[in-house]
């Protein structure tokens, strides 16, 4: 981590907290809940409503597609700790590693419904362009993916293109896998919040 | 939708206009990415437009040139609610012109 504040800036009580956490769990406190905790009135606490709203909130999309969504923006950012960590929540959520692992390999062949597909490619365009187009739109709508879903996905690229941002300038640090499957547990049953 | 359209509102509004140790018009200038020079802009447009690049050397001479660590926080996360919300804002524009409807979020 970059700045030391967010390493060990936190409250007292929120250190404690840490520190039970991680005698508890046995795996290390992940970056992103450090970066959350430090003057949450600042970023963490709105910020975390935003991302549990479109992660969690009300949406057709399942959770596992939201995931997957998180998963592949953050590819397309190049963030490691953020792929890893969406990568086993994904996973988790479906029930099913191999799709997720195929789908972040390669997009157009992995087996996965297609309004799901081209939803994450336009997703993708947005992150890696910066930009998306009426006709990347018109794209996505053809393949019967609705308004609303569209709206929806937009906001879970929203949330992880502020959080990539954050995680790659920030320097989290990439932990054992453990930490992030424990991590996935975590965000299946407590959810954003 | 709506829902997360207050939310996103209410995330800007608090790191933009509430009380900070980064001056408002800076956090304002890293949120558009615009008007800063010298170390300071070169970290916030990495952080927009091309965050895996940022190194420690970005981050130390934000802090040569006289930020703190809670200055450089701040600065960091307004660049990158701003380049977040300006890709959201692509996207939903792009929408409307596809589908021809007003986005009353």
């Amino acid at each position: 981590m970059r700045l030391s504040i967010l390493d060990r800036g936190q409250t007292i009580g929120t250190r404690a907290l840490f520190a039970f956490i991680r005698a508890v769990s046995r795996q290390p406190v992940l970056d992103v809940v450090k970066m959350a905790a430090y003057r949450p009135d600042f970023y963490g606490r709105l910020m975390q409503a935003v991302t549990h709203e479109a992660m969690r909130g009300p949406s057709t999309w399942s959770v596992g597609d939201r995931e997957l969504m998180a998963a592949v923006v953050s590819k397309a950012n190049e963030c490691e700790f953020c792929v890893n960590a969406h990568t086993a929540t994904a996973a988790r959520a479906y029930g099913d590693g191999v799709k997720v692992a195929a789908a972040l390999s390669n997009l157009e062949t992995a087996p996965i419904e297609e309004p799901l597909r081209v939803t994450l490619r336009m997703l993708r365009t947005l992150t890696r362009e910066h930009t998306v187009g009426p006709d990347d739109m018109r794209t996505v709508l053809a393949a019967g993916v609705s308004r609303t879903q569209i709206e929806d996905a937009l906001a879970v690229c929203f949330a992880f293109n502020v959080v990539n941002r954050l995680a790659d300038a920030f320097e989290f640090f990439v932990p054992e896998p453990d930490a992030f499957e424990a991590g996935a547990k975590y965000l299946l049953t407590r959810g954003y919040r | 939708m709506s829902d997360i359209v207050r939310a996103l509102e209410a995330v800007i509004a608090r790191i933009l206009e509430g009380s900070g140790r980064a001056d408002p018009a800076m956090r304002r200038a890293a949120f558009e990415n615009t008007n800063l020079t010298g170390p300071t802009a070169t970290l916030v447009r990495k952080v927009a437009e091309q965050p895996s690049r940022v190194t420690d050397a970005d981050v130390a001479a934000a802090r040569n040139a006289g930020l703190t660590e809670d200055q450089i926080f701040e600065i960091v996360v307004c660049a990158a609610v701003g380049q977040a919300t300006r890709q959201y804002h692509t996207g939903l524009a792009a929408l409307e012109a596809a589908t021809g409807r007003p986005d009353h979020g």
